[in-house]
This record gives structure tokens, sequence and C-alpha cells, in this order.
């Protein structure tokens, strides 16, 4: 079993690369979905809005045999790492679509007058005023989310990616020692995921210096 | 057609209505179960002193912390350790429940927590017992206040139970994977569970996000 | 009968009630008036056996409000309590409101408690009111509500904690229109109030709380007209 950590650990890695990538990627699409469906520009609008719909009511296991299988027999082959990254972005896309335009609208406008009226352009204004607003707002869903691709990215073990679960799938074929592998494999889940809330506060106490939530 | 790899065709329906009803039995029975569950263990939480409160608030972050099929395996290899006593529709439904419960309890607690102390100080002055107050006036406002919360949990749910077919539950997902490997036809069938999830959990997202904006007014 | 008898209350190290004694005969109105923090709605929640006290004696009606054998859910029937928050049940109609309490603490049946319920509910000016959620109501209907809601278990007692602390210049009228009906309908009452006016004129005495003890306590008229302590003389041209 110890002798296999540095593979777990390993699969660790990958299980946290992939999720940071689709984190990344997913807050850039994001933000330009956000965008616009808050303009309104029509055609674009619309593929925004299937998007976003398609992303928050299909399962993830769907959107990764999608990836894999589905685009599989249009000919275009996903390794099993990008099939799983490409599922985690269009699905992190969609839901922080949803929580960027939530954040965006809870700011009163009187905020924006407000800064307006001391004499801040309108770039000045969001700089300064509106986004640190945002982003305290937004900060929490987004950990959460970080959070949520990190267990998702676990179903990787269904089409033969090696991150943690994979990893540990494989070791345990060779072994047959199912239950303590995979035991190793939910601590190591479990101490991921804390210490990715954990550096989150630490990086939000930095960020927002005392102030409401 | 004498090959290994036939078509789909009309006598394949029942197959997929099956899969269609088994990811809905489940989904009905861990939603129904996490709950109920949820409703208790979040009062609890909300009510109990410190010590039972991080304790049970550790225990539930377990199984938040997991990923569902990391749970789901343990368990039916856990199982299966001891002799098969529990299908798979059994096991998964206990692993699914437990999950739901565990963020079914935080919804609830927070439903809790918002009913004011002066509105229970108020029902207190009135004369009524702690356990009225509990039943007439802290559980029919904060049920209702979490509604939505509810419903989103209840929706991924929905969504998650999709991963019970890795120990083998025949749901709809895992109906179809069993077509597409007799059929070889991925795209049309994967495009029809997807439509499937989605024409429930559309609907009912719809509906959460109206009533999140009616009760924010 | 009300009597408090030497009640000390403290939170931690604050002691908010340092020895306060009063005698509230049946039928009396009295007024509670000082600064905030003074210990003066404290006071009206030890009444109610909402908080404990540290020592003293609290009697309504010759039981004792404190003592381990009180039940105190019966005791608080007696004593109707209204409060600056409103309080209203957010997720039930006026009606409701008003017909829950004596339907399962008295047991009534459902017909007679919506029988006593509407009473009440007219008695405050809400009788066209029945189906409306309190939500949907001004301030001013709402503390009439939790009036009549308080009302409808026959209390022989009010306890009325700042009404209108929490209502907009325009509404407080009402509620005081409401309260003065009370008080010449003969319930006993304590108010503690800002309202000076109200408590000159409809209560028969009136206390000026200062830090935790009552400086003065006499007729209405007199203590508020001509008070004779400087403590109460020093607050009354503050607030007048």
């Amino acid at each position: 079993m110890f002798q296999k950590m540095p593979e777990l650990l390993n699969g660790v890695f990958v299980t946290f690369h992939v999720s940071v990538l689709a984190m990344l990627i997913g807050v850039v699409i994001a933000i330009l979905l956000a965008i616009t469906k808050m303009n309104n520009s029509k055609p674009f609008c619309y593929v925004a809005t299937v998007w976003v719909e398609i992303a928050r009511n299909t399962p993830a296991l769907f959107q990764i045999y999608m990836a894999y299988f589905g685009l599989g027999a249009l000919g275009i082959h996903l390794s099993p790492y990008v099939a799983v990254l490409s599922a985690l972005v269009f699905i992190n896309a969609g839901y922080l679509t949803e929580t960027f335009r939530g954040g965006f609208s809870s700011i009163p406008d009187t905020q924006f007058r407000a800064s307006r009226s001391l004499g801040m352009s309108s770039v000045q204004a969001y700089r300064y005023i509106i986004l640190p607003q945002m982003l305290r707002r937004i900060y929490h869903p987004m950990t959460n989310q970080f959070v949520w691709s990190i267990l998702m990215s676990s179903l990787g073990i269904l089409v033969g990616m090696s991150e943690l679960s994979g990893t540990t799938q494989k070791l345990q074929s060779q072994s047959f020692r199912t239950l303590e592998f995979f035991i190793v494999a939910a601590v190591l889940y479990f101490v991921l995921t804390k210490l990715v809330l954990f550096g989150a506060s630490l990086l939000s106490r930095r960020l927002f210096k005392g102030d409401i939530g | 057609m004498n090959s290994l790899f036939t078509p789909l065709s009309w006598s394949d329906t029942g197959y997929i209505l099956t899969g269609v009803w088994n990811t809905v039995t489940i989904s009905v029975v861990a939603i129904v179960i996490g709950t109920l569950l949820g409703i208790l263990v979040g009062f609890l939480r909300a009510e109990s002193n410190r010590f039972v409160n991080v304790l049970l608030g550790g225990i539930l972050d377990v199984f938040r912390s997991v990923p569902l099929i990391i749970q789901l395996i343990l368990f039916s290899t856990f199982v299966g350790a001891i002799g098969h006593p529990l299908g798979p529709f059994v096991a998964g439904s206990i692993v699914l429940s437990i999950y739901t419960m565990a963020f079914m309890t935080e919804v609830f607690r927070g439903g809790f927590e918002g009913v004011s102390q002066s509105l229970q100080t108020a029902a207190r002055s009135l004369g009524m017992t702690y356990w009225q107050t509990v039943y007439h006036i802290r559980f029919p406002i904060g049920l209702r206040a979490v509604l939505p919360s509810w419903l989103g949990v209840a929706l991924s749910v929905i969504k998650d139970s999709a991963l019970v077919s890795v120990i083998g539950y025949m749901e709809l997902l895992r109906t179809s994977e069993q077509l597409i490997s007799r059929t070889q036809q991925p795209l049309m069938i994967l495009i029809g569970v997807g439509l499937f999830y989605f024409i429930i959990s559309y609907p009912l997202s719809y509906y959460g996000r109206r009533l999140e904006r009616k009760m924010a007014l | 009968m009300i009597s408090v008898q030497n009640v000390h209350k403290s939170f931690g190290d604050l002691e908010v009630l340092k020895g306060v004694s009063l005698d509230v005969p049946n039928g009396e109105v009295v007024s509670v008036i000082g600064g905030s923090g003074s210990g003066k709605s404290t006071l009206l929640y030890c009444i109610n056996a909402i908080e404990s006290i540290n020592s003293g004696r609290i009697l309504v009606d010759d039981v004792d409000v404190h003592s381990k054998s009180t039940n105190k859910d019966k005791l608080r029937q007696k004593l109707g309590m209204v409060f600056q928050q409103f309080n209203a049940f957010p997720h039930m109609s006026v009606l409701e409101n008003a017909a829950l309490a004596p339907r399962i603490v008295k047991k009534m049946s459902r017909e007679e408690a919506i029988e006593i319920a509407k009473k009440e509910l007219e008695h405050v000016g809400l009788g066209d009111k029945f189906d409306v959620y309190p939500t949907r109501m001004s301030g001013g209907q709402q503390q009439r509500l939790a009036i009549a809601r308080a009302l409808a278990m026959k209390p022989d007692f009010m306890l009325l904690d700042e009404v209108t602390s929490a209502l907009d210049p325009e509404l407080v009228g009402e509620v005081l229109d409401t309260l003065r009906l009370l008080a010449e309908e003969g319930m006993t009452m304590i108010c503690v109030t800002h309202e000076m006016g109200f408590a000159r004129d409809v209560s028969d005495r009136v206390a000026y709380f200062h830090q935790g003890v009552i400086a003065e306590i006499g007729d209405a008229k007199q203590v508020i007209g001509d008070p004779q302590n400087p403590l109460t003389q020093k607050f009354l041209s503050k607030v007048l």
C-alpha cells in the first residue's frame, strides 16, 4: 500500500490540476457568457442561455460521456483527460455565469451613481467600487464550485483517466485490496478539499480585510 | 442484420423506460429519506450545544467532501465483502440518501436558524410550549424559507443518481450504456438521455429561480 | 395583581435590575419611562418569565413567576405581551394569527377560536383584514394585530414593550388609540413607552427608571408635569 503512495499522490496532483484548469477556463468563459447575457445581444444571448441551461440541467457524467463517447462518434477523439476537462469547463462556465450575473445585479445602482457623483469615471467606478464588492459576493460560490470540480473530476475513473480515482482503480485491480485503496482515496479527497477551503479562507482574509461577508 | 451490433429499435423502448423508471425511483427515495433525515438532523444542529453540533457537522462534512462515486464504490465493496446481503438498488439508495441528507441538513439548519428569536419569544409569550412553537412557527417558516435551496439540492440528487450505475444499478445512464455498446450509436442515445434529464430538471430549476426571486422581494 | 419585589437581574457582569419593587393592582395602568438601557424592558421580560431573575420575587395573582413549580406556559396565558417588533407570524393570515394560540394553547375548537379572534380583531379595528397576510399590512396594522392576538387569549394583564418605537410617526396614533381603548375598558397594563403624552394622559401612575432602579414613581400627571427627582427632571427636559 505505502509503496503505491507516490502513484496515488500523482493522482492527487492530476485531480488538482484538472480542477484548477477547469476552473480557470470556466471563469473566463463564464465572464464572456455573463456579459453576453446581460447585454442581451440577440443571437449570442441564446447561445449563452442554451449553454447555461444544458450545463445546469444535465448530469456531469452525461457531459463526460458526451465529450468522450459522443464526440468520438463524430470522429473527434479526445483523451480521457481532455474529455473530463472539457466537461468540467462546460459545467463550471454554466454555473459561474449565473453566479457572476447574480453577483453583479446584487450591487445596487446607487453605488455606481454615488461613485460617479464623486467625480469617478465609469471605468474607475467599476474598478474601485463595483468589482471589489462583486468579488466579495461571488468568492464563496466560486470556492464551492472549485470544490465541486475536484469531487466531480473523480468521474474520470469511468473513462480511464489517471486522476486520483482512476489511479486508485488501477492500483486496486492489481492488488485486489479494493476497500483499502478506496479508503485511502477518500481520505486524500477529504484532505485535498479541506486544504483548498483552508487556502481559500486564508486568501479571502487577505483580500477582504475586516468587513461583512 | 446478423452482425454483432444491431441498431436501435422500438423494442428497446421498454428497456429504456425501465432505466427511466429506475432513475426516478432511486432519486425519489433518496430525496424523501434525505429530506426527512435532513430536517431532523438540521433541527438538531440548530438546537444542540456546541459539542454535538461540531461532532454532527464533522461527520456530515465527510459525506460532502468525498466524491459520491468513491462512497458508492466503498459501500458496494463493503457489501460484497460481507456476502452481498443488499442488492444494488438498496445499496445505492442508502448511499444516495445519506449523501442527500448531508446537504439537506445544512439547508434546513440554515432555515431553522433564520427564524427570528423575537418571533419565537412572541409565540412563547402567548403561552405556547417549546414544541408548539417549533411545530407551528419554526417549522413552517423555516421550511418555507429554504424551499428554493431544497429544490436545488433535490435537482442535483436527480443528476447525481446517474452515478449509481457504477455499482450495477440499472438506471437510465447504465441502460443506455448497454444500448450503446450493442448499437454503437452513442451520439443519438446520449442525446436522448441528456434530453430526459433536461426535461425533468429544467422546469423545476426554472420554477426554483422564480420562487427565489419572489421570496427575495 | 402584579407584585414585583426587590428584583435583581444581571446579564453576565452587567446588572440591569438593581432591586426593583412595583405593585400594580388590577385595573391600573402603569407607564414605565426612562432612557435606553435603564432596564425597563427587561422588567417586562422578567414578569413574563422570558428572562430569569437573580433574586427577589415576582408574583402574578399570588403565583410566584420564577418558582420551579410554576407552569410558565400556563402563567403566560394570563399575561398578554406586545413587543417593539410586531412579530406577526408571516406564514398565517391575520385571522389565523389571532386564532392560533386560543386553539392550540387553550384547546378551543376551531370555530370558537375563530369567533374570539374575529371579535378581538374587530376590537382593534382590523375587522376588514381577516384574510390578509401581515406582510401586506402597515406597521400600525401589524402592531394592532399583535395586540388583538394577545387579547384573544383573554389575558388578565397586558405587558407592552415600546410598542410604538418601531412605527413611522404617522402610524403611532392608531396604536395608542387602541391602547387608550383598552385602558378605558379597565385592562391592567404595564407600558414601557417613550410617548410622554400617552403616559401622562392614559396611565394612572408613571415610573421613571434610571440605571436599573425606579428613581421616581407616582401619579402620572404629577411625575410628567411636576417631577420631584432631579434625575426625572433632567430626563424629561431632554425628551419633552
